[in-house]
C-alpha cells in the first residue's frame, strides 16, 4: 500500500476565508462551531437533529472535480467532516452594492418573514435551489424545503417569494457562480491526499485519504465510529451524548462515491448521498424516485447515504427494504479482503448486523427490473415527507406467461425488528394467478409473517392493517385497475 | 432608521400610515441572519450556563437525591434544587401555589425540573445533568383524561357552567335526539426558537433579564416572588421572539427564575436555553380534550337543545387552565345560536405537562366540539352539514343570545359564508366529487365549508388594559414603546404605523423598540389576539397627548384658533403657513414643552360575572370560513388536501399584508393540529413526541394544493377599535376545521354517507384508516 501523508489540521474555506484548525473535537458540530467560536449568529438551532433546517448552510465540496454546492444541517455537520470543503452561511450572502441578495430580496418584498428565527435557513434552502434551478417548480421548490420548518407563514408567503427570485437577480452573476473557478482552484489546492489525524486518546478523529487508507485505519481501530452523512450519528451526539472516538469521516472518499450499472445491476459506492443517487435510481428504476423524495428533507438526502441506511441496520430504514425486493447484494471490506451477500442476510437481529469488527460496507449492488418485472415501494407515515417511516412495503413481482406468480419478494420495514422479507405471503402468491382472491388470501397470511409495535408512529394494529393493504394497492396498480391508486402531492405542482 | 432628511413635506400622504401594506419591521434583518435573539446576543464576560435536571417518573416522592457526580463534573459551578429558591418556590401564575419552580420532594409529571445544573458552557451543564442519580417511590398516576371522571376527579382549578333556558327539558321534548363524545388532542407549540432566559446581575437587588416571553411583566413578578425582592429590583426585556403562539406566555418563567436566583448567587450572568427535547418535555402545551355532547333537535335539522360536558387534560397544576377551558365553553356556540343550552367544563388534574395557553386559548377546542354536534345533526336528518350549518347560524336581529348571555351584535357570517360558498364554487364541486367517489375504488374526495365566530378580549377583564411610552426628539423622530411584544406576528409595526398616522411622520420617524418592564409597567400578556386592539390604542392616545401639546403651544404662539393647526403628512399647518413637523418640535421644546408622553387604554364596555355564568365578556366577535377539499386513501389513511378558499376578515385593516399572512399562517397551524400533530404518551408517562422527528407540523408540501385566501374587504369593527381594525391573531386558527370536516366527508363516503364518522382529532393518516374501517363495518351491520 502507498505510503499515506499525515496532516495534523483540517483546511476548509469559511464563506471568504481560509481556515485551518488543529484542535477540533470529533463530535464538534459545525453549528456550534459557527456560533461560539465564530461568532456567527445568523445561523440557528431549533432542533439540533436535522429535522428543522434553521441551521442551513451550503457546503461546497468538489464532486468527481466539479464544485457542487448544497444544504446541509450544520446542526449535525461534523467540524472534522468539511475538510477540504467550502462553508456558505447566511452572512455571505450579497446583493449589488448596499442591497440584499435576491433571495433576501424576494423574502423581504413577499411577505416570507414572521418570527424570522426560520429565515435565514429557509433563505439558505432556497439559495441553493436557485443556483441549481433558476425557474423552479411548486415540486421542485416544496421538495427543496421538505427539511425547513416554518411555524409563522402557512409557508404561502415563501412559496411566492421562491418563484419571484429570479426576477431580482440572475443566477449566473451570482457571486458564488462568479467565483466559482476561483473556489476551484482554492479547494483543488486544499487536496493533498493526506489523511488527517487530530487529537489524541479519548477525543480523535480521522479523515482517511481514501478507500484503502480508510481500510488501513479501520483495520487498525476496529472500535471506531464510521460517520458517513451523519444524520445518524450526528443524532448520537446532539441528543445522546455519546462518545463517537475515534471518529472516522469518510464522507468525501471519492473511492466510496460512485456510481455504476454493469449488465443490468447498479453498484452504488457506500459513500454515495441519497442526492447523488437520485437520478441514476429514478430513471432506472422509477419507482425509487417517489421514495427517495421522501426520505428525510432536502439537506439530510445532501449528507446521507444509501451505504449508512443500511449499515446501521435500522428496523425503520427506507432503502433495505425495496433493495431487498429487488435482490440487492452487498459487498464488505476489511483489509484488502471483500466478501459480497445477500443484503437481506446482512440483517441479522435489532441492532444486530453481520458486520465484523474493522469490516465495512463498501457498495452495494441492485440489480434493475427487467422489462416485464414488477417493482413498487409504499412508503407510510404520519406526515407525508420528511418523517420516519411507520411502515414501509416493498414489491417485486413477475409473472409467468399464464398470469401465474413466477417470482415474488416482498421486504417491509417498521414492521419488524429488521427490514424483513414476507415469506408466509410469499407463498402464499407464488405460483397462484394474479387475480384479487389470490391477493386476498395471501393479505390473511401477514399475521404470520409480522407481529409489529405500537410506538408513537402508529399502532401495531394500524401497521399490521396498512401493511397488508399496501399488497392489495400493489395488486391494483399491476392489474389494470382504474387509477388513482394513492393520493398524490405532485400533479398539481 | 432616521433619515429625517429625506422627509418629503410636500406629500399628500404619509409613507406607511394606517391601511397600508408595509413589511415586517424587521424582515431585512431576519433573511440576513442579523435580527438578534437572545441567544445571539453577545453574553457579557463569565457567563454560565444552566441546563434543568428532569424527573424520570410521572408521579412520585423523590426519597434519594445524589447529586454528588453532577458536582463534580467538568466545569460545573452549581447544582440548584428546590432550597435554593431564596423565595417563594412557586411560579403558579393566577397565585394557586401549584407549581414549583423545582419540584420539592414530589414528582407530578415525567420531565418535572427537580434541578438545575450551573456550569461554565452549555455543553458542560448538559452533560453533568446526566450524572444525577434520583431515587423514586412511584406513586400511581393517570396521563389520560379518558380514564377520568369529569364530575368526580381532581380539578386543578374551579369548572364554568353556561346555561340559558332548560336545556335538558329542551333535549327532551325534542323530536330527535343523539348523544356523543369526541376526542380532540392536544399541541405542541413548536416555535422555531425554544425558551431561553439570559439573566445578568445589577448592583443591589437588581437584575436584568432577556427572556423571550409574551409576558414580561408576569416574567419580573415570578422573578421577584422567586427571588424574594420587590418588583422594582426586577428588570424583564424582550426584543422579538422566534414565535410563541401562547408557549410563550407563562411557560417562560421557569428559566427567567432560575436564570435569575443563579445569576444573584454567583454574579455572573447566567443564560439557560434548553434543548428542543427539554423544552417539549418540560412545557406546555394546548390542551387536549373529550367532549360530550347530547343535542335535541327536529327532523329539518334545528337544533334545539344542547348539553355539553369539555373536560381538558389540564397536567399537574392550574397554569392558565381556568381561563382555557372558560374559553372552550365561550366558544362551544361557534356561530350558531343554541335556543337553550347547558354547557360544562372539567379541568382534570393529570399527571402531566401542565397544559398552557395556545392560539385560540380553549375557543377551537369548543369550536370543534360545536361543529361535530352540526355533524351528527346532518347525518342525522341526511343533509349536507352546510345546510345545517346555516339553518342555526345566530340571527342578526334576533336568535342572537349566546349561552354567556352576551348579544352577538356584529353578525357577519351568513354574508361571509355565502360569499365563499360562492367563491368557492361549493355546489357544483359536491356534485363533481360525489360523481369521483362513485368511480373511484380507493381514493375518495371530500369537501366540508366550515365557519369561524371567534371573541375578542381577555375574559379576565383586568386584562383589557394597555400602557405606552411615546417619546419626540428635539429633531421630530419619534421613540416608541408599548407593552405588547413581538413575536413575528409585525405588532411592534401596526403599533408604529399607528403612531405614524397620529403624529402624520412617515413610518421610518418611528422608532421601535425592545419590549421592558422599565418603560411601560404592570403590561398584560401579549395573548388573545389583544396585541394591535390595546396597544395600538394606548401608543394613540400617548402620541395624542403629545400632540394636543403641540397643538396649543402652535395656536399660541403664532395666534391662530386650535383648529387651524392642522397635521399633515410629516408638517404641519397653523394658519396660512406650513412647517416641518421637526421644525415645530423643536420650537416646542425651546418653549420647554413636554415632548414624552405615557399612553394608556382600557376596553370600554366589557364585563363579566363568572358566578353567575352572565355577561360581557367580549368587546367584539371576528368571522371567517374556510372550505377545504381532500383525497383520502381508503386503503392507508393518507391523504392530501387538494385545494382551500378561505374568507376571512379583520375589520378596516390596519396592514393587509400582515393580515394575509396571520390568516394563511393560522389556518396551517389549525390544520396540523386536526391532522398530523400528535402527542404521545407511553405507559410510564413519558411524551415520547418530544422532538420535530417525532411530532410532525405542517410542511410547505401539506399545504393545500390550490389555496386562495381572501381578505374580505367589505366589514369594519362595529366597535371604535383603532382605526375600525379587528384582531387577527387568533380567529384564522380554527379555519383548519374544514380540513377535519373534509377528510370526515371522504370517510363517510365508505358508508354512502349514511353514518356520522365521528372523526376525531388529530385526524392522522391511522386515524382516518381505522374510522374507515370501523364505518365500513357499521354499514355491513
Amino acid at each position: 500500500m502507498a505510503k499515506v501523508n499525515i496532516r495534523n489540521e483540517i483546511r476548509f474555506i469559511l464563506n471568504g476565508r481560509d481556515v485551518v484548525l488543529s484542535s477540533v473535537a470529533p463530535d464538534a458540530t459545525l453549528l456550534d462551531w459557527l456560533r461560539l467560536a465564530r461568532s456567527l449568529r445568523g445561523t440557528k438551532e431549533g432542533c439540533a437533529e436535522g429535522d428543522c433546517g434553521a441551521c442551513t448552510v451550503l457546503v461546497g465540496r468538489l464532486s468527481a472535480g466539479r464544485l457542487v454546492y448544497e444544504s446541509v444541517n450544520a446542526c449535525i455537520r461534523f467540524l472534522g467532516s468539511l475538510d477540504g470543503t467550502h462553508v456558505v452561511t447566511v452572512e455571505h450572502l450579497r446583493g449589488q452594492p448596499g442591497q440584499l441578495h435576491p433571495v433576501q430580496q424576494a423574502m423581504v418584498d413577499f411577505h416570507g418573514s414572521q418570527c424570522g428565527f426560520c429565515t435565514p435557513g429557509f433563505v439558505m434552502s432556497l439559495y441553493g435551489l436557485w443556483m441549481k434551478s433558476p425557474d423552479p417548480s411548486n415540486a421542485a421548490i416544496e421538495k427543496a424545503l421538505q427539511g425547513n420548518l416554518c411555524r409563522c407563514t402557512g409557508y404561502e408567503a415563501i412559496m411566492r417569494a421562491a418563484h419571484a427570485i429570479s426576477s431580482y437577480g440572475k443566477a449566473g452573476k451570482d457571486p458564488l457562480a462568479v467565483e466559482r473557478k476561483a473556489i476551484t482552484a482554492r479547494l483543488e489546492a486544499l487536496r493533498d491526499g493526506a489523511r488527517v489525524e487530530i487529537g489524541s486518546a479519548r477525543a480523535r478523529l480521522i479523515v482517511p485519504a481514501n478507500v484503502d487508507d480508510f481500510a488501513t485505519v479501520l483495520d487498525q481501530e476496529p472500535g471506531a465510529t464510521i460517520v458517513a452523512g451523519a444524520t445518524d450519528v450526528g443524532l448520537w451526539v446532539t441528543k445522546h451524548m455519546r462518545d463517537i472516538s475515534p471518529a472516522v469521516f469518510i464522507g468525501n472518499l471519492d473511492g466510496l462515491c460512485t456510481i455504476a450499472e454493469d449488465k443490468g445491476v447498479i453498484s452504488i459506492g457506500a459513500g454515495v448521498t441519497y442526492t447523488e443517487a437520485f437520478s441514476t435510481l429514478s430513471k432506472r428504476i422509477p419507482a425509487l424516485g417517489p421514495l427517495f423524495d421522501r426520505i428525510g428533507g432536502e439537506q439530510v438526502r445532501n449528507m446521507g447515504t444509501i451505504g449508512g441506511n443500511i449499515a446501521n441496520g435500522s428496523p425503520i430504514g427506507d432503502t433495505p427494504p425495496p433493495l431487498i425486493a429487488l435482490g440487492a447484494r452487498l459487498t464488505l471490506r476489511k483489509g484488502k479482503k471483500r466478501r459480497t451477500i445477500p443484503l437481506e442476510t446482512f440483517f441479522i437481529a435489532y441492532g444486530k448486523q453481520d458486520r465484523q469488527p474493522g469490516e465495512f460496507v463498501e457498495a452495494v449492488h441492485v440489480p434493475v427490473p427487467a422489462k416485464g418485472e414488477k417493482f413498487a415501494v409504499y412508503k407510510i407515515t404520519k406526515r407525508r415527507d420528511e418523517d420516519i417511516t411507520a411502515a414501509l412495503g416493498a414489491f417485486f413481482l413477475t409473472l409467468a406467461k399464464d398470469g401465474t406468480v413466477a417470482d415474488v419478494r416482498i421486504a417491509y420495514g417498521g414492521m419488524a425488528a429488521t427490514p424483513k422479507r414476507a415469506s408466509f405471503v410469499e407463498k402464499a402468491l407464488l405460483g397462484k394467478p394474479w387475480t384479487e382472491e389470490t391477493v386476498e388470501a395471501a393479505m390473511a397470511q401477514y399475521g404470520r409473517d409480522f407481529t409489529p409495535l405500537t410506538d408513537m408512529r402508529a399502532s401495531a394494529e394500524y401497521r399490521a392493517l396498512a401493511a397488508r393493504n399496501l399488497l392489495l394497492r400493489f395488486f391494483a396498480e399491476t392489474s389494470g385497475t382504474r387509477a388513482p391508486f394513492q393520493v398524490s402531492r405532485n400533479e398539481a405542482a | 432608521m432616521n433619515k429625517h432628511a429625506t422627509s418629503n413635506l410636500k406629500a399628500e400622504k404619509i409613507v406607511g400610515g394606517v391601511a397600508t401594506d408595509q413589511r415586517h419591521d424587521s424582515a431585512h434583518k431576519h433573511v440576513s441572519g442579523t435580527a438578534v435573539y437572545i441567544d445571539d446576543m453577545p453574553e457579557p464576560s463569565g457567563t454560565l450556563h444552566g441546563c434543568l435536571g428532569l424527573s424520570a417518573a410521572a408521579h412520585a416522592t423523590i426519597t434519594r437525591m445524589d447529586l454528588s457526580a453532577v458536582r463534580a463534573a467538568s466545569g460545573v459551578v452549581d447544582v440548584l434544587t428546590a432550597k435554593d429558591v431564596p423565595g417563594e418556590n412557586d411560579i403558579s401564575p393566577t397565585g394557586r401555589h401549584d407549581e414549583p419552580v423545582l419540584a420539592d420532594g414530589k414528582v407530578e409529571f415525567f420531565g418535572q425540573p427537580i434541578f438545575c445544573v450551573i456550569a461554565e458552557t452549555r455543553e458542560q451543564a448538559r452533560r453533568a445533568t446526566r450524572l444525577a442519580k434520583v431515587e423514586y417511590k412511584e406513586l400511581p398516576f393517570v396521563t389520560d383524561i379518558g380514564e377520568l371522571d369529569p364530575k368526580k376527579d381532581k380539578l386543578v382549578t374551579p369548572p364554568l357552567t353556561l346555561k340559558r333556558g332548560d336545556a335538558a327539558a329542551a333535549i327532551k321534548a325534542a323530536p330527535r335526539r343523539l348523544k356523543g363524545k369526541m376526542r380532540v388532542g392536544g399541541q405542541e407549540h413548536f416555535y422555531l426558537e425554544g425558551h431561553i432566559a439570559m439573566a445578568v446581575p445589577g448592583e443591589d437587588q437588581d437584575v436584568t433579564i432577556y427572556s423571550s416571553t409574551q409576558h414580561p411583566s408576569e416574567v419580573q413578578h415570578m422573578v421577584s416572588h422567586a427571588l424574594g425582592v420587590p418588583s422594582n429590583a426586577i428588570t424583564v426585556e424582550i426584543r422579538r421572539m422566534g414565535g410563541g403562539f401562547g408557549g410563550k406566555e407563562t411557560q417562560g418563567n421557569q428559566f427567567a427564575a432560575l436564570a435569575a436566583i443563579a445569576a444573584k448567587k454567583h454574579h455572573r450572568a447566567v443564560k439557560i436555553r434548553p434543548d428542543r427535547d427539554d423544552d417539549m418535555i418540560a412545557t406546555g402545551k394546548r390542551h387536549d380534550f373529550l367532549v360530550d355532547y347530547e343535542v335535541g333537535f327536529d327532523d329539518e335539522g334545528n337544533i334545539l337543545g344542547v348539553d355539553f360536558m369539555f373536560a381538558a387534560r389540564c397536567g399537574f397544576s392550574s397554569d392558565l387552565s381556568g381561563p382555557v377551558t372558560d374559553r372552550a365553553l365561550f366558544h362551544c356556540d361557534n356561530t350558531y345560536f343554541w335556543p337553550t343550552v347547558h354547557a360544562q367544563s372539567a379541568p382534570l388534574y393529570t399527571n402531566t405537562v401542565s397544559n398552557t395557553a395556545f392560539r385560540g386559548f380553549g375557543g377551537p377546542q369548543g369550536m370543534v366540539g360545536a361543529e361535530r354536534v352540526i355533524d351528527e345533526v346532518a347525518f342525522a336528518v341526511g343533509k349536507d352539514p352546510l345546510e345545517i350549518r346555516k339553518t342555526n347560524f345566530y340571527g342578526t336581529s334576533d336568535r342572537n343570545i349566546t349561552p354567556y348571555h352576551q348579544t352577538v351584535e356584529d353578525n357577519i357570517i351568513q354574508r361571509i359564508v355565502a360569499e365563499l360558498e360562492e367563491s368557492a364554487s361549493y355546489a357544483r364541486r359536491r356534485r363533481e366529487i360525489s360523481a369521483f367517489n362513485a368511480n373511484s375504488r380507493f381514493i375518495k374526495r371530500g369537501l366540508a365549508l366550515t365557519p369561524v365566530k371567534f371573541g375578542i378580549s381577555f375574559t379576565a377583564t383586568h386584562y383589557n388594559q394597555a400602557g405606552a411610552l411615546v417619546h419626540v426628539y428635539t429633531d421630530g423622530s419619534v421613540h416608541l414603546n408599548h407593552g405588547g411584544t413581538e413575536m413575528g406576528q409585525g405588532l411592534y409595526l401596526k403599533v408604529a404605523q399607528v403612531v405614524a398616522e397620529e403624529f402624520q411622520i412617515d413610518l421610518d420617524q418611528v422608532k421601535i423598540t425592545a419590549t421592558t418592564t422599565g418603560k411601560v409597567p404592570n403590561t398584560s400578556a401579549t395573548a388573545a389576539s389583544s396585541g394591535s386592539d390595546l396597544n395600538g390604542m394606548a401608543a394613540q392616545n400617548g402620541a395624542r397627548q403629545i400632540k394636543d401639546r403641540l397643538t396649543d403651544f402652535a395656536a399660541e404662539k403664532y395666534q391662530v384658533p386650535r383648529d387651524q393647526v392642522l397635521f399633515l403628512p410629516n408638517r404641519v399647518r397653523i394658519g396660512n403657513q406650513e412647517i416641518a413637523f421637526a421644525d415645530l418640535v423643536k420650537q416646542a421644546y425651546m418653549a420647554r414643552i413636554q415632548l414624552s408622553a405615557a399612553g394608556f387604554y382600557k376596553t370600554p364596555k366589557i364585563h363579566w360575572n363568572r358566578d353567575k355564568g352572565e355577561g360581557r365578556p367580549f368587546y367584539y366577535f371576528a368571522y371567517g370560513a374556510s372550505c377545504s377539499e381532500v383525497s383520502v386513501d381508503t386503503l392507508t389513511g393518507e391523504y392530501v388536501v387538494e385545494r382551500t378558499d378561505i374568507l376571512h376578515e379583520t375589520g378596516r385593516s390596519l396592514n393587509r399584508a400582515i393580515d394575509l399572512g396571520q390568516i394563511e399562517g393560522g389556518f396551517i397551524q389549525g390544520m396540523g393540529w386536526l391532522t398530523t400533530e400528535e402527542l404521545w404518551w407511553d405507559g410510564k408517562g413519558r411524551l415520547r413526541t418530544h422532538a420535530p422527528s417525532t411530532y410532525k407540523i405542517p410542511l410547505a408540501s401539506d399545504r393545500p394544493k390550490i389555496f386562495n385566501v381572501t381578505l374580505a374587504d367589505w366589514p369594519e369593527a362595529g366597535e371604535p377599535t383603532i382605526h375600525r381594525s379587528k384582531a387577527v391573531g387568533e380567529p384564522p386558527f380554527p379555519l383548519g376545521m374544514s380540513v377535519l370536516h373534509a377528510l370526515s366527508d371522504a370517510v363517510a363516503s365508505v358508508a354512502d354517507h349514511r353514518i356520522c364518522p365521528r372523526l376525531d382529532a388529530p385526524a392522522t393518516p391511522e386515524r382516518v384508516l381505522m374510522t374507515i374501517e370501523r364505518l365500513k363495518g357499521e354499514a355491513k351491520d
